[in-house]
């Protein structure tokens, strides 16, 4: 997938706008930003890139055109959800390896070990979700929802409830499929963290865009201006 | 069709996991359809004699309502930690989803109807091994008949704040048929007279039911599931 291109999208409950005329492209290689205040439509955005969501009116293209959605779109999107999208009855390993054969990802039992890998958690891997810390926890979801390779990764509020340790080993991880050419659009309040990540940061506000910029310098001020 | 079976596979085999470890679903159904059976036995049941007829009914009922319970919390599970949006953000087939979801829970009423079935010809002096293999078919036709649109149901309610209370209510009148297909095949088999080819009519029956409404529900779970 070589670009992601949104196109006047627009999602409506009933007679409440959550997003309204939403517009940009981006490329493959690049960390999006969506940044705004809660309620801005950060989430409802990324679930609609996710296919989770249809929008009530607008389009939103992956790759050249061609599909937007179906089974072939989804498999090349891996989503980090605020919620963890993890069973805490299964263990660590048990929910990767559900998850692997659900995508039906080739040797199943190697992509797992090497997921539990990255995720640091080899020595946790028997045991359930349930009694992990949320740092291991995200750690997992993380590595579930990279373990088909997907070539759009979506993130919901990444960092939250992270230490400084496991958000750097986050930051490193997006780096690195940065570099495989993997193009990630996350929703965060931390612009701390944003800051020097993103490649191009999207401002939203009442489910409006209020602006774009591809900076990678004093995040925090360009974000004041565009959303006061 | 291969990738389609292996997905109902997984899907099934990880609830029956949870359930296993958790045995939430298993404990509550099995005693709530106890308790079911025993209140009626004790207001029914004379000096060791039920009245004619009334087993069936009484089975019935258990398993609809055991059923019902069961479905709301098997949905109710994948909203926790919001698993239900990552089983259909995989490109796997959305209907492969709900056909381990309804295996799961088909799975788990037929571990409730082996305690209930016992219980009920104990009780009410029903003849359970008079005719096993109809009283199979008629069982397993009505539960996967009631399961089928219950599943679909349970998946539609996820996201209501009212799902519990909606979920009986929907169920119910679309299943009415189910209901009275089950009661009646099941008390031609076990009245003192058996009618072996009314029972065969509701067990057809029950499978043309079956067939429309598990097409239907496979039919229709992706759409339900978009919003």
């Amino acid at each position: 997938m070589q670009r992601l291109t949104v196109t006047d999208v627009a999602r409506h409950y009933g007679r409440r706008k959550a997003l309204s005329q939403i517009n940009f492209t981006c490329d493959a290689g690049e960390i999006v930003g969506l940044l705004g205040p809660n309620g801005a439509g950060k989430s409802t955005l990324l679930n609609i890139l996710a296919t989770l969501l249809t929008a009530s009116k607008g389009r939103v293209e992956y790759g050249d055109g061609g599909a937007t959605t179906g089974a072939e779109v989804r498999g090349r999107i891996g989503m980090l959800g605020h919620d963890l999208f993890l069973y805490p009855e299964l263990t660590a390993r048990e929910n990767l390896t559900f998850f692997a054969r659900l995508y039906a990802v080739a040797d199943v039992p190697r992509v797992v070990a090497r997921a539990l890998e990255r995720a640091g958690l080899t020595d946790r891997a028997n045991d359930l979700v349930s009694g992990f810390s949320r740092g291991m926890r995200q750690r997992v979801a993380l590595e579930r929802a990279l373990l088909h390779e997907p070539q759009l990764i979506l993130l919901d509020e990444p960092f939250t409830g992270l230490d400084q340790a496991s958000t750097a080993a986050l930051v490193a991880r997006l780096r690195e499929r940065q570099r495989a050419g993997c193009l990630i659009v996350l929703a965060t309040h931390d612009l701390d963290v944003a800051e020097g990540l993103l490649s191009r940061a999207i401002y939203l506000r009442d489910g409006r865009m209020v602006g774009s910029d591809t900076g990678s310098e004093g995040l925090l001020d360009r974000y004041r201006r565009a959303i006061q | 069709m291969g990738a389609f079976f292996r997905v109902a596979w997984h899907v099934m085999r990880k609830d029956m996991t949870v359930e296993i470890r958790s045995r939430e679903i298993l404990f509550t159904t099995v005693l709530f359809a106890v308790s079911v059976v025993l209140i009626f036995s004790f207001a029914i049941v004379r000096e060791g004699r039920a009245p004619d007829d009334v087993a069936a009914g009484i089975l019935w009922v258990a398993i609809s309502f055991a059923g019902t319970l069961a479905m709301g919390r098997t949905f109710e599970r994948e909203r926790y930690n919001d698993t239900l949006r990552a089983l259909i953000l995989a490109p796997a087939d959305r209907p492969a989803i709900y056909m381990g979801k309804l295996l799961g829970l088909l799975l788990l009423m037929a571990l409730v109807e082996i305690i209930l079935l016992p219980l009920v010809g104990l009780l009410f002096s029903a003849p359970i091994f008079a005719y096993p293999i109809m009283l199979s078919m008629l069982l397993a036709a009505g539960t996967l008949g009631f399961a089928a649109v219950g599943t679909l149901f349970a998946a539609m309610l996820v996201r209501v704040r009212s799902r519990d209370t909606l979920l009986p209510v929907l169920l119910y009148p679309i299943t009415i048929p189910v209901m009275i297909a089950g009661v009646r095949g099941t008390a031609a088999l076990f009245q003192a007279a058996p009618d072996e080819p009314m029972a065969r009519f509701w067990i057809g029956l029950l499978v043309f039911w079956d067939a429309i409404f598990v097409t239907l529900a496979l039919w229709t779970f992706e759409p339900v599931m978009t919003e």
